[in-house]
């Protein structure tokens, strides 16, 4: 665990591991949520875990839907909260 | 166009992966995580290089092909034709390539499933297989005071990664009745008896770290208002139905829910298997109902990591007579996968979803999670406007019409309403994995590159 890469959330550094998923990055940081719904704009994070509920997506580098359980952290990838439906940058 | 595929590398995938390549056939190894192994066999992803490890490895020659998901499958002229993109998750820039092959080994296996309860859409609300997969990959607890509530032998495997991960697990809750329930079919414990000795292990450690395990109860409902803070448990009767009265509310910043497994099997649909109960349909030799597609692991019916490396085993030799070699009749993994679904189906039967589930939502609780489709507009539409059939029931109410297309709530729209073959209705997708419409506009690779396929 020597290496280490740096990537933002929400606009802020962090220093992350080579394997780490963006869901495990964020919920190191404390963060439980990173997302809000469509309709209702109620908070949603991690829930299955293996790429299945689509529930934590996130924007990684200006692309959102991205599950944050299946993406790797990459040296320099910018992540930040989803809000509802958006679309590419 | 002599190959293999193999679509998944869990023990199904892994086990038909090496049987084909020992008969000598010519196998590629399709797989959208990073490392063999599957949810079974996942290893640390923070540990760097790692030194060869027997259980996930492929044999010499056998094309892996990593952080490569299957979107659609379609037949051609002697075979089918797998459309790929590989890179990283959900990435505009991944490479698409399509492969052609002549037999294909599906070992897609299995995600949790999880019922619906009120608070249940919560941050801090889990799938068991979700604390499971970042206990194990991730070496992170999903939180300090956990509560773990289900039906069937997985809680405890769980648990057990849980604990190693430093969380405090409040109690274990099970829905139905303990694991020593299954002493009622004493031939089908018998057929798992190496399982057993696996679990006694994970009881003896929850009892180490005095983790109280209640039969018979579950959670029922989540609290908090931007994530977890506590929890409402209750104890059940048979039919799953909450006793008045037994409610308690419990602190936790983490609910963890498994109540069994749905097997994935979007690729073996838009392939035209046959499927039974919601499950691939497969002879002896794991071959399906299409020819020169083979199907082993979850996706038959869920056993567990033996049984899928059994019948990958026979798969992969089935595959391999198929593409003109000669393997040696595979007549242990015979006999583990006859051992094997006799233990399946004696846990099948010891850790049923009984319907009682169905009270323990409100009318706004959701259903389904991508739409934000609650139980009361559910019932209505189905009430209200006729709408019995899957797809007149997803227009109306756009249940499982989001992102996910319907694998969290398909099943549990389908009990809600009383008929489990509306299910079926929601597990057809022949775009299997997401393609961003970008991807589809540019096709594969400029030069057409199928590196998987080799010569044709």
């Amino acid at each position: 665990m020597s290496e280490r890469l740096t990537a933002r959330i929400d606009g802020r550094e962090v220093a992350v591991t080579p394997g780490e998923t963006v869901a495990a990055v964020l919920l190191r940081q404390g963060r439980r949520s990173w997302r809000t719904t469509r309709g209702a704009g109620r908070p949603r994070g991690v829930f299955c875990g293996i790429g299945v509920c689509f529930d934590c997506l996130v924007v990684v580098n200006g692309v959102p839907d991205v599950r944050a359980c299946r993406r790797r952290v990459a040296e320099g990838d910018d992540i930040r909260v989803q809000h509802g439906a958006e679309l590419p940058r | 166009m002599n190959r293999i595929a193999v679509i998944g590398a869990g023990p199904a995938g892994l086990a038909a992966a090496r049987s084909a390549a020992a008969a000598g056939a010519d196998v590629c190894v399709i797989d959208a995580e990073p490392a063999p192994g599957g949810q079974y066999l996942r290893r640390d992803a923070l540990a760097g290089a790692r030194a060869h490890d027997p259980a996930t490895a492929l044999p010499p020659g056998v094309e892996h092909r990593p952080d490569t998901v299957v979107w659609a499958i379609e037949p051609v002229p002697g075979g089918h034709r797998l459309h790929l993109r590989t890179g990283p998750a959900d990435d505009p820039g991944r490479t698409g390539a399509t492969v052609d092959t002549r037999a294909l080994v599906l070992a897609t296996g299995a995600h949790d499933r999880a019922l619906p309860f009120p608070g249940w859409d919560l941050p801090g609300v889990f799938t068991a297989g979700a604390a499971q997969a970042l206990a194990k990959a991730q070496r992170l607890a999903v939180g300090e005071r956990v509560l773990l509530a289900g039906t069937g032998p997985f809680l405890l495997p769980v648990a057990r990664s849980l604990l190693d991960a430093g969380a405090r697990i409040t109690a274990v809750l099970e829905a139905g009745e303990p694991v020593t329930g299954w002493l009622r079919d004493p031939a089908g414990v018998l057929a798992g008896s190496g399982k057993l000795g696996e679990l006694a292990g994970h009881l003896a450690a929850l009892a180490r770290h005095r983790v109280p395990y209640r039969p018979r109860t579950t959670v029922v409902a989540a609290h908090g208002r931007d994530a977890v803070e506590a929890a409402t448990t209750v104890r059940l009767d048979r039919d799953w139905n909450p006793v008045p009265g037994t409610e308690r509310r419990v602190e936790a910043d983490a609910v963890c829910v498994g109540f069994g497994f749905t097997p994935q099997t979007e690729l073996a649909v838009a392939a035209g298997c046959a499927m039974a109960e919601g499950f691939v349909r497969v002879d002896a030799a794991q071959a399906t109902s299409v020819p020169g597609v083979f199907a082993a692991g979850e996706l038959t019916g869920i056993g567990g990591a033996a049984l899928s490396a059994a019948e990958g085993e026979v798969a992969g030799a089935a595959a391999a007579r198929l593409v003109g070699r000669d393997p040696r009749p595979p007549l242990a993994a015979l006999r583990r996968v006859r051992r094997g679904r006799r233990f399946a189906a004696a846990l099948a039967a010891a850790h049923p979803v009984r319907p009682g589930w169905t009270t323990w939502l409100a009318e706004d609780t959701l259903v389904c999670r991508c739409e934000e489709v609650g139980a009361g507009e559910l019932r209505a539409a189905a009430r209200e406007r006729a709408a019995s059939a899957a797809r007149p029931l997803k227009l109306v109410t756009r249940a499982g019409l989001g992102p996910c297309q319907g694998r969290v709530c398909g099943r549990n729209v389908a009990e809600l309403l009383g008929d489990p073959r509306l299910a079926d209705g929601f597990a057809r997708r022949p775009i299997a994995a997401p393609v961003r419409l970008g991807e589809l506009a540019a096709g594969n690779t400029a030069d057409g590159t199928n590196t998987c396929a080799g010569p044709r």
